[in-house]
């Protein structure tokens, strides 16, 4: 490493999140700061009102020129520069005396305390707050607009943040990847760079202090930032670029490279969910996420509402796979009607399908609403059950499903341990298993998913955990039964061999990590995956156990996937 | 005083494009027209900031009054865009 006399140190490596799995390499461009309050303020009170209305009008017209979630926030936040609330807190503050820079400034800072208090997504919405207040700011006093500069050259735009009114003042075919000091993986900058297509890394710490004009590689996969990377990784950047075009390009059925069939499947939450996965070269719905439903909701769907939800997604896959998860709520998702709020162990508690000894009627409502919406569209959902323990649980729910007329494929998700390792007892009730490796982690590892300082224990490399999931899949091959996986660990390239090796039958995940999976199978062989999952197996930690799979894969796809 | 209680109609409730759409609307209605939760404080129909800090969910009630000969005409408007689903459009 050579370092400079000032600034950052070549090779410096800033951590963030990433979003995407791009990586490229170019020159910093770095958006202008807010603008800082001079003493005693400024502006010209006359002026006031006439600033908010070119802000509003700069952006609004910058509104009707974009599309999609882009379009929308511009509008927000261009209705957020017309607000009167806003504008007469701040003509009051003039008329009490403060300059009226001052008055936008503290006007504005009301709101974003009274924001960030109220979380969640009032606090999502300060950055566009914020953007306000800096523009207007300076309106007053004749600065440049915040953000951007005209981008020359292709370049990574860095940032402490970008509001969306920022990213869409960018001329998207000069941005090769944006860099955030602050905000969130689903913040509006993560989305919409996501939307476009652009890698993106945010929460890299630091990362303000590197100069204009430094170049830098920033890995989305990795989420890091390296200054004045080494001249290979250019190339790397290059591979990476092809390998994801090659992808997305390739719709084949997922099967490994000797034609051993995996089903590849989207997880779904909702209608929009299922036309959009329809529409991609997917062999149907491993997870329909049904709770999504019911969140927010404070009283049950109606069986006329939940029949309407679910002959759309089952219409959008006429006659193919929708594998759809009863009510799965409790724990992480408590449900305004169902859940005891007093239970002081929820993900031990009266969660998923366990609700059916407190409110039977709910299941029933949603089983007979899955009935009525396959008589309505022919389309024979498969339906399963979260959160089974016992094989009786599995015969008095494929009862349940069978007395409700569902006439299609019935089983049971496992997520318990005890059920996994009575596997072989549940399918011979059960028409089909799928695996929710998050869960059964969780309950394996007994650690909670909801802790971040004991994530490492939650991984789905842990020896423990692929053990069950080795115990049921075989279960499932000797009945000649399929055992799938949808939970997050389907979408790692490098499990999904493990997995197949283990005799998982289908992979289901969210649609952005189809296709580096799909290519990941298609380049090894069963023999391969099964060697892969012995060693996976046969390692004594998590790290152990991916380092070994890592070693046996072909180091092409290791590279250009940068696994 | 005429009002309308109306459940929120948008799947995401009223944050965002709703609540940027029915401010638009409220702001142009040609009268001060004001929203709340039932029984509570009301606020600026027009102010998407004061809209937003109800954090209304879907589902969720709300009431929004005015005064006037037109009151009644405006509140039909408002209250059938509330009960719309404004993120589906």
């Amino acid at each position: 490493m050579t370092g400079t006399s000032d600034g950052v140190v070549s090779g410096h490596t800033f951590q963030g999140v990433g979003v995407g799995r791009g990586l490229v390499v170019g020159p910093v461009a770095k958006a202008f700061p807010s603008p800082v309050l001079p003493p005693g303020g400024g502006g010209d009170p006359d002026d006031l009102d006439a600033a908010f209305e070119r802000v509003a009008t700069t952006l609004q017209s910058r509104s009707d020129e974009a599309e999609g979630a882009l379009r929308d926030v511009l509008a927000a936040t261009a209705q957020m520069a017309r607000d009167p609330a806003l504008r007469t807190g701040a003509a009051q503050r003039v008329a009490a005396g403060e300059s009226p820079a001052e008055a936008v400034d503290r006007a504005v800072a009301q709101f974003v305390d009274l924001f960030t208090a109220a979380g969640g997504m009032l606090a999502e919405r300060v950055t566009d707050l914020r953007s306000v207040r800096d523009r207007v700011v300076a309106e007053l006093l004749g600065l440049d607009e915040p953000g951007v500069p005209a981008l020359a050259v292709p370049s990574v735009v860095v940032a402490a943040d970008l509001a969306p009114a920022d990213t869409a003042a960018l001329d998207v075919t000069k941005v090769l990847a944006i860099v955030t000091q602050h905000g969130g993986p689903t913040g509006h900058t993560a989305i919409i760079a996501g939307q476009l297509g652009i890698p993106c890394v945010v929460r890299a710490s630091g990362v303000m202090a590197v100069e204009t004009g430094r170049e830098v590689a920033v890995d989305a996969a990795a989420g890091t930032v390296v200054v004045d990377p080494e001249p290979h990784v250019r190339e790397l950047a290059a591979a990476r670029q092809d390998a994801a075009r090659r992808l997305e390009a390739d719709t084949a059925p997922g099967a490994t490279k000797d034609g051993h069939e995996v089903k590849l499947l989207a997880n779904i939450g909702t209608v929009a969910d299922a036309e959009r996965a329809a529409a991609s070269p997917v062999e149907g719905v491993g997870l329909f996420r049904t709770e999504v439903l019911y969140l927010e909701s404070a009283t049950a769907p109606t069986l006329e509402e939940q029949t309407r939800v679910y002959a759309a997604v089952l219409g959008a896959f006429a006659g193919g796979k929708v594998v759809v998860r009863t009510l799965d709520a409790g724990a992480d998702k408590p449900l305004a009607f169902a859940t005891q709020p007093d239970e002081e162990n929820p993900a031990l508690g009266v969660r998923g399908y366990r609700l059916v000894r407190r409110v039977p009627e709910l299941l029933r409502t949603q089983l007979a609403a899955l009935a009525a919406a396959a008589a309505q569209t022919g389309t024979d959902p498969w339906v399963m059950a979260p959160m089974i323990a016992t094989v009786q649980e599995t015969a008095d729910f494929v009862a349940m499903a069978r007395e409700a007329g569902l006439r299609g494929p019935v089983g049971v998700m496992i997520e318990v341990p005890a059920a996994a390792l009575r596997a072989r007892d549940v399918l011979e009730v059960a028409d089909f298993v799928s695996l929710g490796t998050n869960d059964l982690a969780q309950y394996t590892m007994a650690t909670d998913r909801l802790r971040g300082t004991l994530v490492d224990l939650l991984d789905p490399w842990q020896p423990a955990v692929l053990e069950l999931v080795a115990t049921t899949a075989r279960a499932a091959g000797e009945v000649g039964r399929s055992a799938g996986v949808c939970g997050e660990s389907a979408s790692d390239p490098l499990m999904a061999l493990v997995l197949t090796g283990l005799g998982v039958t289908s992979l289901s995940m969210s649609l952005g990590s189809l296709p580096a999976v799909r290519w990941t199978l298609r380049a090894h062989t069963l023999e391969q995956c099964r060697a892969a999952a012995a060693a996976a197996l046969g390692a004594r930690t998590a790290a152990e156990g991916r380092a070994a799979v890592r070693a046996l894969a072909d180091p092409e796809v290791v590279a250009e996937l940068a696994l | 005083m005429s009002e309308r209680t109306v459940a929120i109609g948008s799947a995401q409730g009223l944050h965002a494009r709703p609540a940027t759409l029915f401010a638009q609307a409220a702001g142009q209605a040609g009268i001060p027209v004001r929203i709340g939760r039932p029984g509570g404080p009301a606020v600026d129909a027009s102010s998407m900031l004061m809209l937003m800090t109800l954090s209304a969910a879907h589902g969720d009630e709300v009431v929004v009054s005015a005064d006037g000969p037109d009151a009644d005409r405006v509140l039909d408007e408002l209250a059938a865009l509330l009960a719309q689903d404004l993120d589906a459009q």
